[in-house]
């Protein structure tokens, strides 16, 4: 029940029904304790299968957040080096090509051999996880890690059972569609979850039989392009996966705004968002899907298992530091109980371990970056300011890298800016209600529409919050339970379409309609 | 546009072929119930032949009614609410079933030496196709275990309504002798990837590579009771699990004349669920517009193909008057050019018919097809002085009434027909009590669309023949069984579909 991206920490605290599936729990591997940061791979641009500089030659420096130190240096690519990766894609996705003509099934059969190597390398993906994003060695290994192996398998299990339809058309016609690739997808992903996101991006794009250009994240590029060596070893033909590192403004506008790119998938801010719409509108009209922002409202009714709702909203918000666009980042406790969850939640945030995050004890790392540091001071100033109750935390919590205390705020208002804003840091938000309904109105009154989330045992309770939340997901008496399963995705500004599941696929395809003239039909 | 097999467009690469496992060891004979090997209740056990040369390979433990009562209380076990398989997350179930793939790609060639032995199945054709077909359709249904999705539902009123996929509960599933390591897989890879338990009778002529499966699922990782292999008889134990009141499900492949029997059990016993998949008698239809020699060839394999022991064999070919001497002669001429023998041994195309029973049977059918008037062009006896081999054998001028024409005969004896018109074909092919496969033969778009529709049989080609993979669902029309197995549709037949309503305060869309 609690799966997935509970940490190890928030296991086994499930209550009664977690008993029934004990038998079941799934084993975790335990931790690689030889800890290898060596970086003994190309930190080139990846086109075609093989390492190129950038056209410009220029770098840029991946840096350490719990340092504030310099890494290495990684190949920036901009507008010609996309240019370049489109071309690759493009003529890996012709018709007639090796990628065109495969089996399905052995798409599927790559995928899988992907998921293998990574496995195999998990311990050290892992290290160059927390070293280039901050976030704890055993969350990157046990969390991170499984998750993206079990993404990959799973869209690996669906590249050849993504149905076309025969279609009963009126007249002497013989209808069928097919689920064709959309061609070149140009993804942008983000740094809170390097690995994780680029297998959501891959996994599905791959299945369905598309090449893919992918920027990652100026932040974190270690990871994935570590990454690309495996797609070249697990057999993928050239030019079916290129990754590009650099910046949003540069590659990142450059794909958006590509005449040849078919596709774009964004996960990021809403405000990056706007761009990369606005961007396909201006040029070829490319698909676009994107995943954004959230202030994700999580109420706790008076009749929630109090023990267990306060350790589920406090890993809502502190889960990665705080960087998850689905963050709880606004917690509505109802009256009578708002007290004592106050009290317990700021006892839990105090009790929280924050510090060098390859330390297996760690529970909170450093923010990812300067600016996100800073951004997340200035937030919780706003907060003091305009009358949020400072109940603990609040500060930097070193004093070289970019560690912020566990911070919770009480008495916060729905007008505050730490009440309407995305915070993506250490800041806990509670509110007060009384009633559902005033509940409910208050919690869907956001520009997001991420994820949400209502713990109660009354069954009526549950089922008309979960339908009455205008949110991509709705968690009840949990938080932050992901699968490759199920879709996730945003309402509102929370994002267009979806990721994972069945439905992640849709965006990752064309519908072709044939129909063909018979001499007569028959049913 | 460029055809497969063209120099810039190779078809897809086959794994090279090894040579067969010289001493290969038999380990596998007993009873698989629990994860454990047991003796047969009664103490009996029975001969495996090897109908290559006539010869024992060894003996196996009988299950009957006793045992099969035992296996049945053990998948039963392991299926209660609660237990390990019950709340294994369904993504769990598929690294399972992709870990079997994994094991059965490790020991393929122990497997396809088995099956050549035990069946006298070709090895070429045992290494290359059988078990490619079991690895890829293992990795097909591992796919599925956690995309079985239910449905939310808009009911009227104040409800929520959705739909849960349960498994079935204890399967029991009987299997035949002609693809004995494929149809194992074909049964219980969806049966598990549903969650179900199961009860898997294997053919008493080829229990081997079914029971050597048996220690790859235990060392694959599935608990205790979930797979458990009774190898035996059908009378006895195939009887005891059709009839019995505690298995939920049974599905079986084989003789039309047993799936009877198998859907009078059930209905005499709990109303279990059946699918069959049964005999066939599918009409191969060639246009005079065809391309010849692909017609003549796909016509040769579709009926020649492991010794014409397939149930979908093409054993009826319609060839359109203009066109159907020259048929003939180059399908005598296909047929003739045969080397017979050891099925281990390279260059050797075909094996022996599968024992005594059938080979006598296939003599029998041929005698007939001579007696009523058949053109006997190749063959028509057996061959070697051992071993139950059969001469490739090609009837011509055969008309519908013959009994060549009717009867299922599974074995390597081609019937060839003459048409003129497409509504004389059309009836001419669907006037039979089988509907298992079809195809057709054409350039001709109209043509080939209307047969695709009027063609009474749950697979039609067009252009080609046994052209089967895990994803396309299989099964028949009419008495060539109940149900479908493979793809998505397949996996259906392994679920119970749940409704849960729970009342609500308001609905809201």
């Amino acid at each position: 029940l609690e799966e997935n991206m509970v940490p190890p920490s928030g296991r086994g605290a499930g209550g009664g029904l977690a008993l029934l599936s004990q038998a079941a729990e799934p084993v975790l591997p335990s931790l690689a304790v030889s800890i290898n940061t060596a970086l003994l791979y190309s930190l080139q641009i990846f086109i075609n299968n093989e390492w190129h500089d950038a056209v410009s030659k220029k770098t840029f420096p991946s840096i350490n957040p719990a340092t504030g130190e310099v890494i290495c240096q990684v190949a920036e690519g901009d507008k010609a080096d996309v240019d370049k990766a489109v071309k690759a894609a493009k003529a890996a996705f012709q018709l007639g090509s090796p990628w065109r003509r495969m089996d399905a099934s052995h798409r599927g059969k790559l995928l899988n051999r992907l998921a293998d190597l990574i496995e195999r390398d998990r311990a050290y993906l892992a290290a160059l996880e927390t070293l280039d994003n901050g976030k704890p060695y055993s969350i990157s290994y046990l969390v991170d890690l499984d998750m993206v192996v079990k993404c990959l398998r799973y869209f690996a299990g669906w590249s050849d059972k993504f149905h076309g339809k025969t279609i009963p058309l009126d007249g002497d016609f013989f209808c069928y569609t097919r689920h064709e690739p959309v061609g070149v997808c140009g993804q942008i992903i983000p740094w809170n979850f390097p690995l994780l996101m680029q297998a959501w991006k891959l996994g599905p794009a791959l299945a369905t039989g598309n090449v893919v250009v992918m920027k990652v994240a100026e932040q974190t590029p270690l990871s994935a392009l570590y990454v690309a060596n495996l797609i070249k070893e697990a057999g993928f033909p050239p030019g079916v996966v290129n990754i590009i590192p650099g910046y949003g403004p540069t590659a990142g506008a450059a794909i958006s705004s590509h005449m040849d790119v078919d596709k774009v998938a964004f996960t990021g801010s809403t405000e990056v968002g706007h761009l990369i719409q606005k961007a396909a509108a201006e040029s070829n009209l490319k698909r676009v899907t994107l995943e954004l922002g959230g202030k994700s409202p999580n109420i706790i009714m008076s009749d929630a298992d109090m023990d267990w709702a306060v350790d589920q909203a406090h890993f809502a918000l502190f889960f990665n530091q705080g960087q998850c666009c689905c963050a709880g980042s606004r917690t509505y406790v109802q009256e009578d109980i708002y007290h004592e969850f106050v009290e317990r939640s700021v006892e839990k945030a105090k009790s929280r371990v924050v510090g060098n995050p390859f330390d297996f004890k760690t529970e909170q790392g450093p923010q990812v970056d300067e600016e996100q540091f800073k951004k997340i001071l200035g937030y919780i100033s706003t907060g003091k300011r305009e009358g949020a109750k400072l109940l603990c935390g609040g500060n930097p919590a070193a004093d070289r890298g970019y560690f912020i205390q566990p911070t919770v705020f009480g008495d916060v208002q729905d007008n505050m800016t730490i009440a309407r804003e995305e915070i993506f840091g250490p800041v806990m938000q509670i509110l007060k209600f009384k009633t559902i309904e005033e509940v409910i109105e208050r919690a869907n009154d956001s520009k997001y529409g991420l994820a949400a989330a209502v713990f109660t045992k009354d069954l009526d309770k549950a089922n008309y919050v979960s339908h009455g939340l205008r949110a991509g997901t709705v968690w009840i008496n949990c938080y932050d339970v992901f699968g490759a399963q199920a879709p996730f995705g945003g309402y509102k500004a929370s994002g267009n379409g979806r990721e994972l599941g069945e439905y992640g696929l849709e965006a990752y395809v064309e519908v072709k309609n044939v129909t063909i003239k018979i001499p007569q039909k028959n049913s | 546009m460029k055809k497969q097999g063209s120099d810039s467009n190779p078809a897809p690469v086959l794994p090279a072929l090894p040579e067969p496992l010289k001493d290969l060891k038999i380990k596998y004979t007993k009873i698989f119930i629990n994860n454990e090997w047991h003796d047969s209740v009664s103490g009996k056990k029975f001969e495996v032949f090897n109908p290559a040369n006539e010869e024992k390979i060894c003996e196996v433990e009988e299950g009957d009614k006793a045992d099969v009562d035992k296996a049945v209380k053990a998948a039963r076990k392991a299926f209660e609410l609660g237990s390990p398989w019950r709340t294994m997350d369904a993504s769990e179930r598929g690294r399972l079933l992709n870990k079997l793939a994994d094991l059965v790609e490790r020991d393929r060639l122990i497997l396809a030496t088995m099956e050549a032995i035990d069946g006298g199945k070709l090895f070429s054709t045992a290494y290359l196709m059988d078990l490619g077909a079991c690895i890829k359709t293992l990795r097909y249904c591992a796919g599925w275990a956690d995309k079985i999705h239910g449905r939310t539902v808009p009911m009227d009123g104040n409800f929520f309504t959705f739909t849960r996929h349960e498994p079935i509960g204890v399967c029991g599933q009987i299997i035949p002798w002609n693809f004995p390591l494929v149809m194992f897989i074909w049964k219980i890879a969806p049966a598990l990837c549903c969650g179900n338990t199961v009860v898997v009778k294997p053919a008493e002529q080829t229990p081997l590579t079914a029971l050597y499966m048996g220690s790859l699922i235990k060392e694959a990782g599935f608990p205790p009771g979930v797979v458990n292999i009774v190898p035996g008889f059908g009378p006895t134990a195939g009887a005891a699990i059709s009839h019995h009141m505690d298995v939920d499900k049974v599905a079986f492949t084989g003789s039309t004349e047993v799936g009877k029997l198998i859907k009078e059990a059930a209905g005499k016993s709990n109303l279990k669920r059946v699918t069959l998949e049964l005999g066939g008698k599918s009409p191969n239809i060639i246009f005079a517009d065809a391309d010849l020699d692909t017609a003549v060839e796909f016509a040769h394999i579709g009926l020649f193909y492991h010794q014409g022991q397939c149930c979908i064999a093409g054993s009826r070919i319609f060839v359109e008057e203009p066109v159907y001497d020259e048929f003939v002669r180059r399908s005598i001429e296909r047929a003739k050019n045969y080397t017979l023998g050891n099925p281990l041994l390279p260059g050797v195309q075909q094996g022996p018919q599968i024992d005594k029973e059938q080979f006598q049977k296939i003599l029998e059918l041929i005698e007939s097809g001579k007696k009523e008037g058949a053109k006997l062009e190749c063959g028509g006896g057996p061959w070697g002085d051992k071993g139950y081999f059969i001469q490739p054998t090609v009837f011509s001028d055969v008309t519908d009434d013959m009994r060549i024409a009717k009867e299922e005969i599974f074995g390597p004896v081609q019937q060839i027909m003459k048409f003129k018109t497409i509504d004389e074909v059309i009836k001419r092919a669907n006037n039979t009590t089988y509907g298992l496969a079809a195809a057709v033969f054409t350039k001709d778009i109209d043509k080939a669309l209307t047969f695709a529709a009027a063609l009474q049989a749950g697979t039609v080609w067009v252009n080609c023949y046994s052209a089967m993979s895990a994803q396309c669902p299989f099964g028949g029309f009419k008495m060539s069984g109940n149900g479908r197995e493979m793809g998505e549709y397949g996996i259906h037949e392994y679920t119970e579909v749940k409704t849960v309503t729970i009342k609500i305060p308001q609905k809201n869309s």
